[in-house]
């Protein structure tokens, strides 16, 4: 038991100072990898881009409640989020043959304002060393990746929004 | 233990190291680094009336599953490895995976026409019922290929794609025959990009078709049949071939495709030489606040793996997934259907419906509804004259392939209501009616039935302040078969973003046997930065399907301590 105590604050320890030394990485072009839209059409996503404005690339899945309660809290707010800072939207969805055509009318369906488009077969996930989902990663105009987090809680939509604001300002994000 | 105990800060020293190693050439090289980690560990407490013990343990107390992935691109060329270590594997995953290693890896050159991959690759083909490679980490799930992969697009809306390879298989090394050698090719025309007088057409359409074949050596086996040893002729070649169809107008959307698997007889069918055929259907119709989705999925002797002889979730080169939907709170997902290779007739209905904002019912943040209907039955079969039915040496039976057939595998029906009351209270509220064919689906002998069974699923969320909040739910499932009735409860409580506190039990109050009345009572606790999460839980875990991605898995019981550790950049 000890040893396994042992064990796990050593696993713990270095998965947290190693977080903090990502830092230095953080700011990476985002990868180029094809994937669909919701009607079938090829997408690359070298087309993921917003005009200099800040994007979010958000990962969920039709079947993963807390991915659906983080887009439809950011749903209410977005044209706010929008108006404010430009900010632009893709929801990827990880659903694979089994749902993946039921995500195109469920985010309609849902009344969202996203860009969303289907990753199949996970090539975008791994492309971005995706785990766990809900994963959102935070654009800046050039469309490099200066922010990213796991989960969905509530009221960590305003974190978000933080982020996004401080990247349309140019502010460094730490 | 001792292993654990070396190996394993080894592995996230390599983790930590080589990141913040490159990471600093990052920037005049433009040369990119992303990975991920994961750890699961376990410890497992002995706990008799689950029937968790030392002779189920094995003697080995301490589990753990765990994984790094590094990927590292430059300019055109992509590298990237997976270390995987089971020491030993978690209880409910196969024996065979113990042991550590790297299973996973490729070098990849991309640019605009051309992307070529050695190594291990993962690859689909339409919607996978002739070929599909994919992982689940969850479910201990790994079919990629090894070999070669090519990509061509010589002009917008034309590719091309080969595949060349062997499958993983645990940890198993190919060699001479003991898995077959996997070949495909496939192709994807989009219409509207190949033309570009048709590049702003409301319509688009975009056709696809693929072949594989798998090689597996040995012309015959002999096979008891009615105490007669038989010597039956294999073929050595199997092949699949299949063609899609896509059509986009609007708002309207139409995906087909047909596949067709020539004769294969296997453990899985039990040595029939019928040809196999599956056809993958879905409608859809959506505008803003309404969608509309339709599936139909029939399937006649289609698993297709690159080993004669396996008859569990390994070395699976097509991809069939169940179209029913797939159900997360815990009571709901009691009983999960999972597809039935040998033959299954199902089909799908969903409507998404919210009322807008400002309406009478859907009040000041409108109102979301989702009605889920899915059936599947057997598929409607006739014996071969003079032969009994799916007779081991014969072409099996007569399919009538449009046709249902009487037994039903799983129905469900379920209503859903998503309504956030204001700006603190939110809830979802949820009715599910299954019917659940448990000797199918869990390959029993007319042990069970047919399972009915009513399940009340009520989600509400109270933010407390913006950044703390209260989740709690409650379950009810009522059913007169198998275990009887459950009820289970949640209470989760976050402090956004980065803490999350749970307690949770589910409890078999209606089982017929009082000794049986178990509290399944589970406490659990989250820490996330950024990308980094740790959770921690103890308690009983309930035995089970597990369904992630579409594979199912059994998950016996476990009690004790589960600890995992997850991170990515």
């Amino acid at each position: 038991m000890k040893k396994l105590i042992l064990f796990f604050s050593l696993a713990l320890i270095s998965t947290f100072t190693f977080s903090q030394e990502m830092v230095i990485s953080k700011s990476r072009p985002l990868p180029t990898v094809d994937i669909k839209d919701v009607k079938g059409n090829p997408f690359s996503t070298s087309k993921i881009e917003n005009d200099g404005k800040p994007i979010v690339i958000s990962f969920w899945a039709s079947w993963c409640k807390p991915c659906i309660k983080e887009l439809t809290t950011i749903a209410d707010i977005y044209g706010d989020w929008q108006e404010e800072t430009g900010v632009k939207l893709y929801a990827i969805a990880i659903d694979d043959a089994r749902s993946s055509s039921q995500v195109g009318p469920l985010a309609n369906g849902k009344g969202w304002d996203y860009v969303v488009l289907l990753d199949q077969n996970g090539d975008f996930k791994r492309a971005m060393s995706v785990g766990p989902i809900p994963h959102t990663f935070v654009l800046n105009g050039k469309r490099e990746i200066v922010w990213q987090h796991t989960s969905f809680s509530e009221g960590s939509e305003k974190d978000l929004i933080n982020i996004i604001r401080k990247v349309k300002n140019g502010e460094e994000i730490k | 233990m001792k292993k654990i105990y070396t190996l394993f800060p080894t592995l996230l020293l390599a983790y930590w190291l080589i990141p913040s190693y490159s990471g600093a050439q990052n920037a005049n090289q433009g040369s990119q680094l992303s990975g991920s980690f994961q750890a699961d560990a376990q410890y497992y407490v002995k706990d008799p009336k689950m029937n968790i013990t030392d002779s189920s343990l094995d003697g080995h107390l301490t589990r753990m599953n765990g994984f790094t992935e590094i990927n590292y691109s430059f300019k055109n060329f992509t590298a990237g490895m997976r270390f995987e270590a089971y020491l030993p594997p978690l209880v409910g995953y196969d024996a065979k995976y113990e042991g550590y290693g790297v299973p996973y890896w490729f070098v990849n050159y991309k640019n605009d026409k051309l992307d070529i991959t050695a190594g291990n690759f993962y690859e689909q083909f339409g919607n996978g019922m002739t070929l599909r490679t994919w992982q689940e980490w969850t479910l201990g799930f790994d079919n990629s290929l090894r070999g070669l992969r090519v990509k061509f697009s010589p002009v917008d809306g034309l590719t091309f794609k080969g595949v060349w390879g062997v499958q993983r298989n645990y940890w198993e090394v190919y060699s001479n025959n003991n898995r077959g050698i996997v070949k495909g090719g496939d192709i994807d025309i989009y219409l509207n990009d190949l033309f570009s007088s048709l590049k702003d057409a409301r319509t688009k359409l975009s056709f696809g078709g693929s072949f594989v074949s798998d090689y597996q050596k040995g012309k015959t086996t002999d096979l008891l049949i009615d105490t007669m040893i038989y010597t039956l002729k294999l073929p050595e070649n199997v092949s699949t071939y299949g063609g899609r169809v896509n059509l986009n107008i609007g708002g309207f959307n139409l995906n087909s495709e047909y596949a067709h698997k020539i004769n294969d007889p296997t453990s899985l069918n039990k040595y029939i030489y019928k040809d196999g055929n599956g056809v993958y259907t879905t409608i859809s119709y959506s505008q803003k606040g309404l969608g509309v989705y339709v599936s139909s999925k029939i399937i006649d002797n289609m698993g297709y793996k690159s080993n004669r002889l396996v008859t569990n979730n390994q070395l699976d080169i097509n991809y069939l997934p169940s179209i029913t939907k797939q159900h997360t709170y815990a009571l709901a997902a009691m009983y999960p259907y999972a597809t039935q290779p040998n033959g299954e007739w199902g089909m799908s209905g969903t409507v998404t419906y919210t009322i807008p904002k400002h309406s009478k019912l859907g009040g000041k943040s409108g109102l979301t509804l989702a009605l889920n209907y899915s059936q599947v039955n057997s598929l409607s079969r006739d014996s071969l004259d003079g032969i009994n039915m799916n007779q081991s040496g014969t072409l099996g039976y007569k399919t009538n392939f449009f046709t249902p057939g009487k037994d039903v595998y799983y129905q469900d029906f379920n209503f859903e209501v998503d309504k956030k009351f204001s700006k603190r209270w939110k809830g979802i509220f949820t009715y599910l009616n299954q019917t659940y064919n448990k000797d199918i689906v869990e390959g029993h002998l007319n042990e069970y039935g047919l399972i009915y069974s009513n399940i009340g699923i009520a989600d509400i969320t109270y933010n407390m302040t913006d950044k703390f909040s209260l989740r709690g739910e409650v379950q009810g499932l009522w059913t007169k078969q198998d275990k009887g009735n459950w009820a289970a409860g949640l209470l989760e409580f976050t402090i956004a973003p980065k803490w999350f506190f749970s307690v949770q039990d589910q409890w078999n109050y209606g089982n017929d046997d009082p000794d049986l009345q178990i509290h399944y009572f589970l406490v659990s606790a989250g820490y996330t930065y950024n990308t980094s999460r740790v959770f921690l839980s103890y308690g009983r875990q309930r035995e089970g399907i597990l369904c992630v991605g579409g594979v199912c898995r059994y998950v016996p019981a476990a009690s004790g301590f589960t600890l995992t550790v997850t991170s990515s950049f």
